[in-house]
């Protein structure tokens, strides 16, 4: 038995390699404590209020959230704003809705249910509003670049003088954790752009950190219930595993034949 | 063997099958639960309908939670009808003033309460509603006077958000 | 299963089971006499069961939410994973699933071929069971083309593309294959009618081949054949259930650190960027389980017979019970072919990891060797092996030593895997 687990878990090991090898290019990231991150890893909901605040006035000018709803600002797990201040975040956007008895088209005061507003009506909008770019929507950034919240956090710091020898059209930056290092979106982050509501100090650093949080959370809004029940779950299963280990010995002492 | 260890065995045996059998029932849940209503259905629990346009007799049918919600603005001479009837003239006893709080106003869910048809308006021997599918009869306050469903229309939670807003749900 | 008689004790039960005799079948599965010698590595099929229900009830569930349109499916995955109750849960436990299975069907192939599994009179079970991992491929890869995502849309361009290399009629044949001109909504919504079918023909087939299995009985790591039921089998119900069992839970434990832990480890991150039909990714890699062969089709720098390389390394496996000379089941004996399986084991795994990286420079070196010696190792070595091979004396059963005294079980055992 000793023998059979050495070599499967030398070809779990092997494919453990093999899936980090389709990281193609290594780029060192910067790093920094992820609360989210381990078998217990939770959101810090102040990190995640101050990166909805962010988002809300730094980055929704130009990217959509499709996928994320008003609600989903108080619901557990994520934010957990209260109701009333969800709703009242809501009210503060105007929805398109319609049509009505008239047949026409009408904006009114969001709600909970509501999903939240897209700066542009469509693709094409955003395209010819950006100089041809479309800014991603961000309601799964995270899960969609290869290196995660690091990648991102390190973006938004990334921005630098481009080095001698590069040269760059009208509207491309030069940032050096864009993949090719171009990147057709300008720095947006300065110290002290936000005034956050709770007094944290919003340095670029700061801001980075807490707006990556929040887009971690938009991007899988069930992680802390899936970090919980998995933690159940293969406590659950280590029990049940011993427990079946044990009853298998009593069973198989009836022939001779070692398991 | 002795009896001590017979009993050891047993116990081994019958932890493990409970622990499995434990096992097996949390598994299950999530298969069944995905099948409720999700968050989204959920979150739309609640619709606001303008009313101002709606005259004294007159009923308006609007959507709420995939279901037809009948608005009537009822006259003086029907909710006096309405008031009239005496309780044990019902197949299923509720006043008028209970279904009615704003008594101008009757808001009940359009589906028959025998098998889910949505009843005619102003239709049936009881000047209310009428369902086409198997013949229940519903007087002016929606509750059932003939017929094989069993009891009065159901009236959803609602409330005034002003006098001429209806928030249902 | 015509070796048993068996009649119910209950009037009742002998009624029902002279109309249909299920409890027959009952009584002969539990009753199954398994060689008692069976070690882990006989506990995949066990799990690979698990595994195809898993897949069968997790996707079941799944395509009560999944809107199988180009303008909707990945919005529809989205709200699966979002508002769905426990939909995350089990659209992480399908995808992982998927992973868990290949993973479970490359060690009992790989068990197969240490033990010449394959061999008379078990061919027919192998031959199904390559038809069935056939089958695993292709559901594999039309599910993962449903989430209509960067790598859904490529990956289907680009397998759906291979067959434009048989001459003549390969245009047709793709145009056939897409419903249009370019992969679009009438691919995705056969690739799912396709994806939903499949997993109960595998299930068949599994029938099919748990029944060619209980004609021969299990092979064993002797390799020998035994008497049967006698000292040397158990039934199978509780020895060989509860062993399973045990081995399963090992599994599910790992399966669990995946789907609970690292969800999004073995898929690809561009598959969260909603397909678009104008940009193809920069890299386009398949999943892990299919870069082998990805490996060999990159090797062949010609379009049609990279295609042919490709197909002919899995269904030189179909053959493998002639080209495979030697009368010795079980590598235990045979010291030699020990040595060759385990460099195929490593060439395996090489292109598999080639198969991953840029198809340039010493990568696609590398993969030219070893996809030459994949070959080389079925065409060549088995067949010549047989006859040159001096293989060990066999013992005459699991529970005797072997006559002569030397090699007895117990050094036998040793020798696994070694």
């Amino acid at each position: 038995m000793k023998n059979f687990f050495r070599k499967l878990s030398l070809i779990i090991l092997f494919f453990g390699f093999l899936s980090n090898s389709f990281a193609a290019e290594k780029v060192e990231y910067l790093k920094t404590d992820w609360s989210f991150k381990g078998l217990f890893g939770k959101f810090d909901r102040a990190a995640l209020q101050r990166g909805y605040q962010v988002y809300t006035e730094v980055c929704s000018s130009c990217h959509s959230m499709k996928y994320l709803s008003y609600r989903n600002l108080a619901e557990k797990g994520g934010p957990e704003f209260t109701e009333d201040q969800a709703k009242a975040i809501a009210a503060s956007f105007e929805v398109k809705d319609g049509p009505n008895e008239d047949g026409e088209m009408f904006t009114r005061p969001g709600k909970l249910s509501d999903k939240f507003v897209m700066p542009y009506e469509n693709v094409k909008a955003a395209q010819a509003a950006n100089g041809g770019a479309y800014p991603p929507d961000m309601s799964v950034l995270v899960k969609a670049r290869g290196g995660g919240v690091d990648y991102i956090y390190s973006l938004l710091q990334g921005y630098e003088e481009p080095p001698a020898g590069i040269t760059l059209d009208d509207g491309v930056y030069y940032n050096k954790y864009m993949y090719g290092n171009k990147i057709k979106m300008a720095n947006q982050l300065s110290d002290g752009l936000v005034e956050y509501a709770d007094g944290t100090n919003a340095s670029v650093e700061q801001m980075s950190k807490d707006v990556t949080t929040f887009l971690m959370w938009a991007a899988e809004p069930h992680l802390e219930s899936r970090h919980r029940m998995g933690f159940k779950a293969i406590v659950y299963l280590i029990i049940l595993t011993i427990l079946v280990y044990f009853s298998m010995k009593r069973i198989w002492s009836r022939v001779e034949t070692e398991v | 063997m002795t009896d001590k260890k017979t009993n050891r065995r047993d116990f081994l045996f019958t932890a493990t099958y409970a622990v499995g059998a434990v096992g097996v029932g949390a598994t299950i849940w999530p298969m069944i639960d995905q099948m409720n209503p999700d968050a989204s259905v959920k979150a739309l629990a609640s619709t606001e309908v303008d009313v101002s346009a709606v005259n004294p007799g007159k009923t308006i049918t609007v959507l709420w939670r995939g279901k037809p919600v009948f608005i009537r603005r009822r006259t003086q001479d029907e909710i006096a009808e309405a008031r009239a009837v005496k309780l044990e003239e019902l197949k299923h006893p509720e006043t008028d003033e209970d279904r009615a709080k704003n008594p101008e106003w009757l808001v009940m869910l359009g589906v028959c309460t025998h098998l889910g048809c949505v009843p005619l308006d102003q239709k049936g021997d009881y000047n209310g509603w009428f369902c086409p599918c198997h013949g229940s009869h519903y007087d002016i306050s929606g509750r059932i006077r003939k017929g094989p469903a069993p009891t009065n229309m159901e009236i959803p939670k609602y409330e005034f958000v002003n006098t001429n807003t209806i928030k249902i749900g | 299963m015509s070796d048993h008689e068996y009649t119910p004790k209950s009037k009742v039960g002998k009624w029902f089971n002279d109309r249909l005799p299920l409890l027959t079948l009952a009584n002969h599965l539990t009753d199954y006499p398994t060689p008692k010698n069976l070690n882990y590595w006989w506990t995949f099929g066990g799990i690979l069961t698990f595994c195809l229900i898993t897949q069968i009830v997790t996707g079941l569930v799944l395509a009560m939410h999944y809107i199988a349109h180009a303008d909707m499916a990945f919005d529809s995955v989205e709200h699966i994973m979002r508002d769905v109750n426990y939909g995350w849960l089990i659209r992480y436990i399908h995808a992982n699933g998927a992973s868990m299975f290949f993973l479970a069907v490359y060690i009992h192939i790989f068990r197969s071929l240490f033990y010449g599994s394959y061999k008379a009179p078990r061919e027919i079970i192998w031959i199904i069971g390559i038809i069935i991992y056939l089958l695993m491929m292709a559901a594999a890869f039309m599910g993962y083309v449903l989430p209509w995502g960067q790598m859904s849309f490529w990956g289907a361009t680009v397998i759906t593309n291979l067959f434009s290399a048989i001459p003549l009629v390969g245009e047709g044949i793709v145009t056939w294959l897409w419903g249009g001109y370019s992969v679009d909504n009438p691919t995705l919504t056969r690739f799912f009618t396709l994806h939903y079918l499949i997993p109960f023909l595998i299930l068949g087939l599994v029938v099919l081949h748990i029944w060619a299995l209980h004609v021969p009985g299990n092979n064993n790591p002797v390799g020998i054949d035994v008497k049967k039921p006698s000292k040397d089998t158990v039934p199978f119900h509780p020895y060989i259930v509860i062993k399973d069992g045990f081995a399963l839970l090992m599994f599910m434990i790992v399966f669990a650190f995946f789907v609970f832990y690292t969800p999004n480890i073995l898929g690809h991150a561009d598959n969260y960027i909603e397909a678009d039909p104008l940009v193809t990714p920069a890299h386009i890699v398949p999943e892990w389980y299919l870069l082998p062969f990805y490996a060999i089709l990159r090797s062949v720098p010609d379009k049609l017979l990279g295609v042919v390389a490709m197909l002919s390394a899995i269904f030189i496996l179909a053959a493998l019970p002639w080209l495979d000379t030697s009368k010795i089941r079980s590598a235990v004996f045979r010291p030699l072919y020990r040595q060759f399986y385990w460099i195929l084991v490593a060439d395996v795994l090489i292109l598999g990891y080639v198969g991953a990286m840029p198809a340039e420079g010493l990568y696609l070196l590398i993969a030219r060797v070893a996809t030459a010696y994949y070959f080389l190792h079925f065409l060549v070595i088995l067949p010549v092996l047989g006859f040159k091979e001096k293989t060990l004396p066999i013992p005459l059963s699991i529970t005797e030593p072997v006559l002569g005294g030397s090699p007895n079980l117990a050094t036998a055992k040793k020798r696994e895997f070694k």
